[in-house]
């Protein structure tokens, strides 16, 4: 855009910087130094050579470090929004470099911003925009964008110019169009902003999205606004005609409408591009940025509305490409898109702050900066009421008072404001400073003060907040009826609204568009109610990973009792929030492992064989993919296999057929406990869920984070699950003793007259039975048992030490000797390293680590061997089943594992 | 006429006389609409559920004539009670008629489900339900429809049963259930039309 003419960046703030660091002498200096020697130098020092990007490379680092530095502390961040802390910790910045060096280098400059800063975030906000809430609210969006940013800018410019009439101000040198242009550029509602404090806020969706909308709809009326008053300003009012004015509201539908069918040529471009790019797979996620980036410079240079441009481009290609494009490159779009928009949102109020530290741009005038700030709070709050109403005739779902008042409030200036107002000529615009100040001033009250109070008030006004519901299928299956039998209703009564444009955009959508845009196998699996099943099935299946790996062995997958009712033996409510990681499993159980594995080994040989191919077999049939280790040749171009497709569908399958299989037992009643089990788990998964991905905080993974946690977690659950647990060490236990004492060819179809009782269903009344004296069974330290019974706190990681005092052992006895071992494996670890490491690494190579990672805890009970028995005429039969796999095993568990497959769909 | 639907809260007398215009158009002007009348609609075709949607606006149950059965043809009066089952919720209404509201809304979605009127929605009518939902997707087997109907049934029993008795069998959503599911779920926008001459709505009650 031609009013965003390029100012050379700033970026002539080496000195200041290393000044106030106070470590290295000038870098004049440095280059003196180098020209006194002769001949060859072995090391130079070329500091301009690196300056600017090193000078960049430094203040994202700073911007970095400080975001850490706000979480570091919970308090702060919940009661302060993150954009106040971080135009404080600029005006903190700023202010020590000016102490320094007297220079203020360091500015936020239009060029950078509206070039790198903003297209990041824009993009961000329209890749992810909930497209049917969007286009449901859109009329109420443009109101409030056109006429609401209109209303503003002409209030406010002509107030303040009557105010300065009166005399008030005192003697500026200012006419009616400059106040028209100050009035233009501050009315705009600012979506870097919003989207920043909103975040926090979690308002209903519904006001969400009209604020929000506003802010990035707004872009167009005050492109036209500002050029046509800058233009005005430069005539000189004298000079300014009728014409010019219908100029300026042609300019106006050019301007929005342009802009919008820039961007949405490139969202089609884009589409069709991404269609093709099966083969580069590497470079997929290349492609949405580029593509999109090349929306918004298009625009600009066509001098149209680069922000509408790019928000298009996100919003209509959206759905395509991420059809179109692997899981993989889904999932580097969505963090790289996230990363990228916070990253600049951080930059952005960060030089927000330091920009403000110039005394050359300060120009105080009480009167104009106190007025400003009253007028466009008035005037913002009486145009959303005043438009409201008008809405509220017209809107199904009635904007009340409590809602008007958030969006009068939520009406915050940002970043744009400062940089069109920086933009300003100074020879045109006389008093430029004064409009600078105070738009920094407005620009920090409403980030400051508006978004540290938007919080309480929320609260206190009970606004209807947002809630983060567990997607159901029922919920998807009955809006899909309602979807239809609302357009049903209004082709009946023969008449064109919302359903009914609906309907037939979805129709010509699945007939043309799609047919053009999406990939032909993308095609089939695009429909809304089957990714939500989808979605389902697969926190299905990383929980049931997740509960082996938990257990510490995939045995109960394979009991044949399991095979009909899969997925549903979650009879225990599980202790860890966090999904327990292999490693983390590798590490409590590798004490019980390491035992005795010389002597072991061979007897165990043939058996784990068969155990290898029953598991290989089981996370064939029943799991969606993990996620791949990746090999470790390497190749710019290739990632991964992709074999996803077909083995996702033919999993995709099995695994519905065994819902139904356990829907069947559900109804026969078979197994009782699972459907607490199954709420639990979507409680469960839901915290994942939730834990997911705002804006800048994409979740982490933190091995020892999560061990401790989950140390924690499993102390504060004890007491009510302790039975539970008895009967898992028991299954546990005596799988593996089984695995152990049953040396015997494994394939000798000899037991077959054992009994088919369930060995693991824990809910299954056989195994109920057993249990007492199965429970006993690991309390009585065998030969092969290395772990020392609960009491003793044998030398362990300190943090979760002291807690696990207080654990009423009499009622966890079963876990307490899990967790015994856990610490046990700690303190073996020294004794016995060679021989663990040993263990570790057969279970590595042999890579079926969670089974094998537990080991034999007792060796003489009858039981057991009663049991043992029964196992071992299950696996021959198993293995006879098994014939047709492949003996080599692709799974490797790594810790990827926990946090399962990346979940299609779920942004 | 007028009256009774005025009664049953329907839509204003400028709706209604829109509404006539319109049924009379589809009925050919006669003064009852058969059910091959709503071929005459174009836009309906393709509609994955219109079988469905049609059979009930014949629905004694919704027509509330009876606990079931099928009217053969309906006479203006009854398109009106249908067409008040998609009026907008009035934000004059208190808690209480918000709710009957809503369930009124509600059991209109639940009797087109249970086909065979016995008060439950069984698995298969459900499945039945589904594959007519996704048939508009060609790419979608009726196996895939099938299993999310068996998926969406499960989840349904856990939701309104919970725990399971050892012999306890889950026959189908009964209505009760099927509140249960809808509990704080907004249908504020999902089950309504807004008819197009809105300044009559205040008129509504």
């Amino acid at each position: 855009m031609s009013r965003r003419g390029a100012r050379g960046p700033g970026w002539g703030l080496l000195l200041a910087l290393l000044l106030a660091l106070g470590v290295v002498p000038r870098a004049r200096g440095v280059e003196e130094q180098g020209g006194t020697v002769q001949g060859f130098q072995v090391v130079t020092f070329k500091w301009h050579h690196v300056q600017d990007p090193y000078i960049i490379a430094l203040w994202i680092l700073v911007a970095s470090v400080a975001k850490i530095g706000f979480h570091l502390s919970h308090k702060v961040t919940s009661v302060v929004p993150e954009s106040a802390l971080l135009i404080v910790l600029g005006l903190v910045l700023g202010g020590i470099v000016w102490a320094a060096d007297h220079i203020a280098s360091f500015t936020l400059t239009p060029t950078v911003f509206f070039f790198y800063l903003l297209p990041p975030i824009v993009l961000d906000a329209g890749y992810f925009m909930p497209n049917r809430l969007f286009f449901g609210n859109l009329g109420t969006i443009l109101l409030y964008a056109v006429i609401g940013t209109v209303w503003n800018a002409a209030t406010t410019g002509l107030s303040l110019y009557g105010v300065f009439l009166s005399g008030l101000m005192g003697d500026l040198n200012i006419g009616l169009l400059d106040f028209l242009l100050f009035g233009s550029l501050i009315a705009a509602v600012d979506p870097v902003a919003v989207l920043a404090v909103f975040e926090e806020v979690h308002v209903n969706e519904v006001l969400f999205i009209i604020v929000f909308g506003e802010s990035l709809l707004n872009d167009a009326v005050t492109v036209v606004l500002y050029n046509v008053f800058e233009s005005f300003v430069t005539l000189g009012g004298d000079n300014v005609t009728g014409v010019d004015c219908v100029k300026g509201i042609v300019s106006f539908f050019v301007v929005s409408l342009g802009g919008t069918l820039v961007g949405v040529i490139f969202a089609f471009l884009l589409s069709l591009v991404t269609r093709f790019t099966k083969h580069v797979r590497i470079i997929e996620p290349g492609f949405v940025f580029v593509i999109s980036y090349l929306s918004y410079l298009t625009s600009e240079m066509l001098s149209l509305s680069a922000i509408l441009a790019i928000t298009f481009c996100g919003i209509c290609c959206q759905k395509y490409v991420k059809a179109n494009i692997s899981e993989q490159s889904a999932t580097t779009v969505r963090y790289t898109m996230k990363m990228l928009a916070s990253g600049a949102e951080t930059i952005i109020f960060m030089f927000l702050g330091i920009s403000a530290v110039d005394p050359l741009i300060w120009k105080w005038n009480t009167a104009f900066v106190l007025l400003t700030l009253v007028f466009i709070s008035v005037y913002r709050a009486i145009g959303v009421v005043l438009q409201t109403w008008v809405l509220n005739r017209y809107r199904m779902v009635q904007l009340e008072i409590i809602d008007q008042v958030v969006m009068s409030y939520g009406g915050l200036r940002g970043a744009v404001a400062y940089a069109l107002v920086v933009l300003l000529d100074e020879r045109k615009v006389k008093e430029k400073n004064l409009f600078v100040s105070t738009t920094i001033i407005v620009v920090f009250f409403t980030v400051i003060f508006q978004g540290l109070t938007i919080k309480p008030l929320v609260q206190w006004l009970k606004v209807k907040k947002s809630e983060h519901r567990e997607p159901k299928l029922n919920e998807k299956l009955h809006g899909r009826a309602f979807d239809h039998i609302l357009s049903a209703i209004e082709d009946i009564s023969g008449q064109i609204g919302h359903n009914y444009l609906r309907d037939k955009w979805t129709n010509f959508d699945r007939k043309f568009l799609s047919k053009i845009l999406m990939r032909r196998s993308a095609q089939k699996s695009r429909d809304r109610i089957l990714n939500v099943f989808h979605e389902l099935n697969l926190k299905d299946a990383i929980s049931y990973v997740a509960e082996g790996e938990r257990r510490g062995s995939l045995a109960f997958i394979r009991s044949p009792s399991t095979d009909n009712m899969v997925n549903v033996d979650f009879s225990t409510p599980r202790p860890s929030t966090v999904e327990a990681s292999v490693s983390y499993l590798l590490r409590e159980n590798v004490s019980a492992v390491c035992l005795d594995m010389q002597s072991l080994e061979q007897r165990r040989r043939s058996i784990r064989d068969t155990e290898d191919m029953v598991t290989h077999h089981t996370l064939q049939q029943y799991l969606y993919k993990p996620r791949q280790e990746y090999k470790h040749l390497y190749s710019r171009h290739e990632l991964t296999p992709s074999e996803d497709e077909k083995q996702d569908k033919e999993i995709f399958h099995r695994t519905m057929r065994k819902r139904l299989e356990s829907f069947k037992s559900a109804k026969l009643g078979i197994n009782q406990n699972k459907k607490a089990a199954k709420l639990y788990k979507r409680e469960r998964a839901q915290k994942r869920r939730n834990s997911s991905i705002p804006n800048g905080k994409l979740p982490m993974e933190n091995p020892l984070h999560n061990f401790i946690i989950k140390e924690k977690d499993l102390e504060l659950s004890d007491p009510e699950e302790a039975p539970d647990y008895e009967a898992e060490e028991m299954s546990g236990g005596i799988e593996f003793l089984a695995n152990v004492t049953q040396d015997t060819a494994t394939d000798s179809p000899s037991g077959d007259t054992g009994s088919d009782a369930p060995l693991t269903g824990r809910s299954s009344p056989p195994a109920a039975a057993e249990k007492p004296p199965a429970a006993r069974a690991p309390s009585q330290p065998g030969p092969a048992a290395c772990d020392p019974a609960p009491p003793t706190p044998v030398p362990a990681p300190p943090t979760p030490a002291p807690a696990r005092q207080t654990t009423p052992r009499t009622l966890s006895r079963g876990r307490g000797l899990r967790r015994g071992r856990g610490w046990s494996a700690a303190g073996c670890r020294v004794r016995t390293r060679v021989r663990r490491r040993r263990a570790v690494c057969t279970a590595g190579a042999r890579s079926s680590g969670p089974a094998r990672a537990a080991a034999p805890r007792c060796s003489s009970s009858r039981l057991c061997r009663r049991r043992a028995t029964r196992r071992r005429t299950r696996w021959s039969r198993r293995r006879r089943r098994c014939d047709g796999c492949p003996r080599a095993l692709h799974v490797v568990p790594s810790t990827a594992w926990s946090r399962g497959p990346p979940v299609r769909g779920l942004e | 006429m007028f009256s009774r639907s005025i009664r049953v809260g329907a839509v204003s007398s400028d709706q209604i006389e829109q509404l006539h215009r319109r049924f009379k158009q589809l009925s050919g002007d006669q003064p009852t609409i058969r059910k091959e009348n709503f071929n005459n609609v174009p836009d309906l075709d393709l509609n994955p559920i219109r079988s469905k949607i049609i059979r009930a606006f014949f629905d004694n149950r919704n027509l509330r004539k009876g606990p079931s059965g099928v009217a053969d043809e309906i006479n203006f009066e009854d398109f009106l009670t249908i067409m008040s089952y998609f009026r907008p919720i009035d934000i004059t209404m208190d808690e209480e008629q918000v709710q009957l509201c809503r369930k009124e809304k509600l059991r209109f979605l639940f009797h087109m489900y249970d086909s065979d009127s016995d008060g439950r929605i069984t698995l298969e009518e459900y499945r039945n339900v589904v594959e007519e939902l996704l048939s508009g997707n060609p790419h979608i087997e009726k196996e895939s429809a099938r299993s999310i109907a068996d998926g969406a049934m499960m989840e349904a029993a856990s939701v309104c049963v919970g725990q399971m008795e050892p012999d306890q069998v889950y026959e189908g959503i009964t209505f009760d259930d099927f509140l249960k599911i809808w509990q704080g779920i907004d249908i504020e926008t999902k089950m309504h039309v807004r008819f197009l001459n809105v300044e009559a709505m205040a008129l509504c009650h």
